[in-house]
């Protein structure tokens, strides 16, 4: 079953395309990377597949819904986080869960069972009644990813959510998003780190608005006769024209 | 530039702190920070988020105050000096360092004119850096990307010839493509024989630095070369490939003698015992066997050397 | 110093670079003198009045015609009964009542105490006391006209309402009220909250960092920050005065040396304003709300622009002798529009310089040359 399909997308600022036709479709439960350099269309993208941003021309459905015409169902029925912004620090632990919890529609009763439920998984039953500002880093961005799918989502979105994260919690977080997939959601994830690129069943690499590469990482490292997915990317993003936006 | 320092041998390192700490109210930023930083050396200061890469750049460039401790930089005292060093030295706080409604050329004139000096004067440092992004001089700054924002960071801080150079996190969040180029340029600046202190939570970086440091909750965990850090690593370290990679980690992880298990991208990294007396020792031959037993087939097992990633863990392990 | 001059361009690059700061500090005050000095009047005009009139004599009938013919009053209705006053005044058709005593006339010319009540709206108290005191005006003058005609006798005994002078606003006429106002909103606006605004900025975005770790003097980035600021005040003070005389028909009654030195001195105060407020916040909207909250807003309700000073509670009265601007609003009225010289305005100039030199004093301690 496909949780996105993308068809032809396309969008331009002004005369500038920042997002030149691209299709691709993915299914149920994968873990899909998303690659590309700064500047080479991924955020425009994911945008517009969450239903924030209005396609200049192509079609789009996410979770069954379309993303021009039916933003709204779209942005309920998926889940997001970013390493810029995840949760209100000056909340605390369980406020916050509540606070999404609420948003996305769970009832309360379930919210309460379940948030003990969570913080159990998570080690953090301790910290409760904590802000979130006084957690280390590493601990908000897993609890981040717990709050963005607390509302089992079909698909959930992940924008560079490992970020100057210490190595054992990256690889912590990739765990978690591992079970998520074995849970069903889909998980949609952009990120820098090359060996994260590893643990997608598939990836694809955008460069100047295009995606130039879409496969899974050993094929893709047997297509470009590469070691690493690092050096997939270098040979693909070297070729980028657009060396200044 | 050398003629301010008080004591002019070659031997004086350019930067000396002694048991600096900082603390923002109950929680502690650094914690007894000592280390060196020789002239001419490519000096790196690895860790995560939140680990106080930040805080120690901001007190080294006399920016903040030490809650206790001592640092100089080129001979000069951060705390009573600070007038001094600001002349001298080049700083970058990466993220935000640049005017995003300037251009690309007024950005750079107005470092130099910052520190007395003009583009012309000092055009041949920044050449190979500045010349990439020259064609684009009358962009806005806000309007390029990432990647060419911080080569203009770059050049900006090395408009004035400084002495030495605080780079605080320049590749975060850029890809790997322009993070590369940039540390290219930065081991070519050596030959300029500028000091060059940089931060980044990078683990693959820093093996292009001459020594580093590893920072972890404000503590230096070590403090060497790349390559003296990976050979005190002091564990056996064994990488397997093989299908099912999920499953894999879990039964790795069961096994006895392996200490500990992470996924590396396209392999596993198992950490064991390495000394043939103790008891639960593991080879990779020994580790391959068990696996086959259990009806792994299609197996790469093999015994590698560690990387500062691993080294960092294995530091970090509780 | 050509450093100096790079980075005051830099600092007009800032403001001309973004359309908005642009828009604010070029457009808004021509957009101001022309609303406030044409659009709005504290004039009231056309109040529907009603009469209740037992006697339906010669006087009373003099005295209404006069209402009825000036601007400020439109006849409505006669009142049938003193009962029905409440209800017109509930349904709010009518902003004014004048009721006559029993046998007007007579008892004007000759017992004296001809009895007139006026009843205005009072939960508008400003509204009222301006009806009132064009009521009682127009009345004042039929008596004027009645003594031109010996119709009564002076020195006799009169019956109807003390005059009532307009204090504030004597000719009538808003907009000599305005431009002081105005004035001192504009250069505040652009002096205190711009500048303490465009220096929080480049601590918020980081690159105050930046220019600190450098030779420059930290006093001289301050400095090159004000000078556009400074340079736009003047243009502003220029349009000001040149709307206002030529547009607005308010002359300088006074001397332009002093008025324009009078000035300066507020831009000084108000520029060290901006810089304290901007060393005490490290983001911009925290300095755009103090110095909005702090500076502005008791500004705008000292320009009485909105009602007069005198009517406002005595606990923002007292308040106001603290903020530099109240006193220049003072020594700018009796400068432009009274005409007076540097001894009235002495107390004001001394009050002004005083608070200047603290100002800076403050800020210059204030200012951090680290982060912390």
């Amino acid at each position: 079953m496909k949780v996105i399909e993308v068809e032809n997308l396309t969008k331009r600022f002004g005369s500038f395309t920042a997002v030149d036709n691209i299709s691709f479709s993915v299914e149920k439960g994968e873990i899909f990377g998303f690659l590309g350099a700064n500047g080479a269309g991924k955020t425009t993208a994911m945008r517009m597949l969450c239903g924030l941003l209005v396609p200049t021309s192509g079609k789009g459905v996410v979770a069954g819904y379309d993303i021009q015409h039916q933003s709204e169902k779209v942005k309920a029925s998926i889940g997001y986080m970013s390493q810029k912004f995840a949760l209100y620090e000056d909340l605390k632990v369980w406020e916050n869960i509540r606070l999404y919890a609420g948003i996305y529609g769970v009832p309360e009763k379930e919210t309460k069972e379940r948030t003990d439920m969570l913080l159990a998984e998570l080690g953090f039953e301790k910290e409760k009644e904590s802000l979130v500002k006084s957690l280390p880093l590493g601990w908000r961005q897993k609890l981040a990813f717990s709050v963005s799918i607390f509302h089992n989502p079909e698909i959930v979105f992940l924008d560079e959510p490992t970020g100057g994260v210490d190595p054992v919690t990256r690889r912590q977080f990739w765990e978690m998003i591992y079970k998520a997939s074995e849970r069903g959601i889909t998980v949609f994830v952009t990120t820098h780190y090359m060996d994260e690129a590893e643990y997608c069943n598939r990836v694809s690499i955008m460069v100047d608005g295009r995606i130039d590469a879409l496969d899974s990482p050993s094929a893709l490292r047997r297509e470009f006769a590469a070691a690493s997915m690092d050096e997939v990317f270098r040979h693909l993003a070297r070729k980028s024209k657009n060396n200044g936006l | 530039m050398s003629q301010l320092t008080p004591n002019n041998t070659p031997d004086t390192p350019a930067l000396s702190c002694r048991n600096i700490s900082k603390s923002y109210g109950k929680v502690k930023a650094l914690h007894d920070i000592t280390f060196d930083v020789q002239q001419g050396e490519i000096f790196g200061v690895i860790g995560p988020d939140g680990a106080g890469k930040s805080t120690l750049f901001r007190i080294l460039a006399t920016l903040l105050l030490p809650d206790a401790g001592e640092a100089t930089v080129e001979g000069f005292d951060v705390v009573k000096d600070y007038k001094k060093i600001r002349k001298i030295v080049g700083y970058m706080p990466g993220r935000f360092s640049l005017y995003q409604d300037l251009t690309v050329e007024e950005n750079l004139r107005i470092f130099a004119t910052l520190f007395n000096t003009t583009i012309e004067e000092n055009y041949h440092l920044v050449k190979d850096i500045y010349s990439q992004i020259e064609p684009f001089k009358t962009r806005r700054a806000g309007a390029l990307s990432g990647g060419m924002k911080q080569k203009l960071a770059l050049s900006c801080a090395l408009i004035h010839k400084p002495s030495i150079l605080f780079l605080d996190e320049p590749t975060t969040g850029i890809d790997p493509v322009s993070r590369k180029e940039l540390w290219e340029m930065l081991r070519n600046l050596k030959s300029q024989g500028i000091t060059i202190i940089v931060s980044t939570p990078y683990m693959d970086e820093a093996s292009l630095c001459d020594r580093i440091a590893l920072i972890q909750n404000g503590s230096f965990l070590r403090i060497d070369t790349p390559d003296n850090i990976v050979k005190s690593f002091g564990k056996g370290l064994i990488s397997v490939k093989g299908e099912n990679m999920g499953e894999l980690l879990k039964r790795l992880r069961e096994i006895p003698g392996v200490i500990s298990c992470f996924a590396f991208g396209d392999s596993h990294h198992v950490t064991a015992e390495n000394s043939s007396n103790q008891l639960n020792s593991l080879t990779a031959d020994t580790l391959a066997e068990n696996l086959k037993k259990q009806g792994y087939t299609n197996l790469e097992v093999k015994n590698i050397e560690p990387g500062i990633e691993d080294c960092f863990m294995e530091l970090t392990a509780k | 110093m050509r450093e100096f001059r790079i980075f005051v361009q830099k600092e007009f690059f800032h403001i001309f670079r973004d359309r908005w700061t642009t828009l604010i500090l070029l457009v808004l005050p021509v957009l101001m003198i022309i609303l406030f000095g044409f659009g709005i009047t504290t004039e009231i005009r056309n109040t529907k009045f009603a009469v209740y009139d037992p006697s339906r004599d010669a006087a009373t009938q003099e005295i209404v015609n006069k209402l009825e013919s000036s601007d400020y009053f439109t006849l409505d209705s006669y009142l049938s009964s003193p009962g029905d006053i409440e209800q017109l005044f509930k349904e709010g058709r009518v902003g004014f009542v004048i009721v006559f005593g029993e046998k007007f006339y007579q008892s004007m010319l000759h017992t004296g105490d001809a009895k007139i009540q006026l009843i205005a709206d009072g939960t508008d108290p400003n509204t009222a006391s301006i009806l009132t005191n064009y009521a009682t005006a127009l009345i004042n003058t039929y008596q004027q006209e009645l003594f031109a005609s010996q119709l009564i006798a002076e020195g006799g005994k009169r019956g109807i309402t003390a005059e009532t002078r307009l204090l504030y606003n004597p000719t009538l006429k808003s907009a000599y009220n305005i431009v002081p106002g105005i004035m001192g909103m504009i250069l505040m606006l652009i002096c205190a909250i711009m500048t303490s605004v465009s220096i929080a900025r480049e601590k918020e975005l980081g690159t105050m960092e930046v220019l600190l770790v450098s030779p420059m003097k930290p006093f001289l980035i301050i400095l090159s920050k004000l000078v556009p600021y400074f340079t736009i005040s003047i243009v502003n003070y220029i349009t000001i005065l040149l709307l206002s005389v030529f547009v607005l028909k308010v002359p300088i009654a006074g001397s332009l040396v002093l008025l324009t030195a009078l000035s300066l001195l507020f831009i000084f105060v108000s520029l060290s304003f901006g810089i304290l407020i901007s060393s005490l916040v490290e983001k911009q909207i925290v300095a755009l709300l103090i110095s909005g909250m702090l500076l502005m807003m008791p500004a705008v309700f000292l320009s009485g622009l909105m009602f007069p000073v005198e009517s406002m509670p005595q606990v923002l009265q007292w308040f106001s002798h603290i903020l530099p601007v109240k006193w220049f609003i003072i020594a700018v009225r009796n400068v432009m529009i009274k005409g007076l010289g540097f001894s009235s305005i002495i107390k004001e100039v001394a009050i002004l310089t005083g608070m200047g030199i603290i100002i800076l004093m403050a800020s210059i301690k204030k200012f951090k040359y680290r982060l912390e």
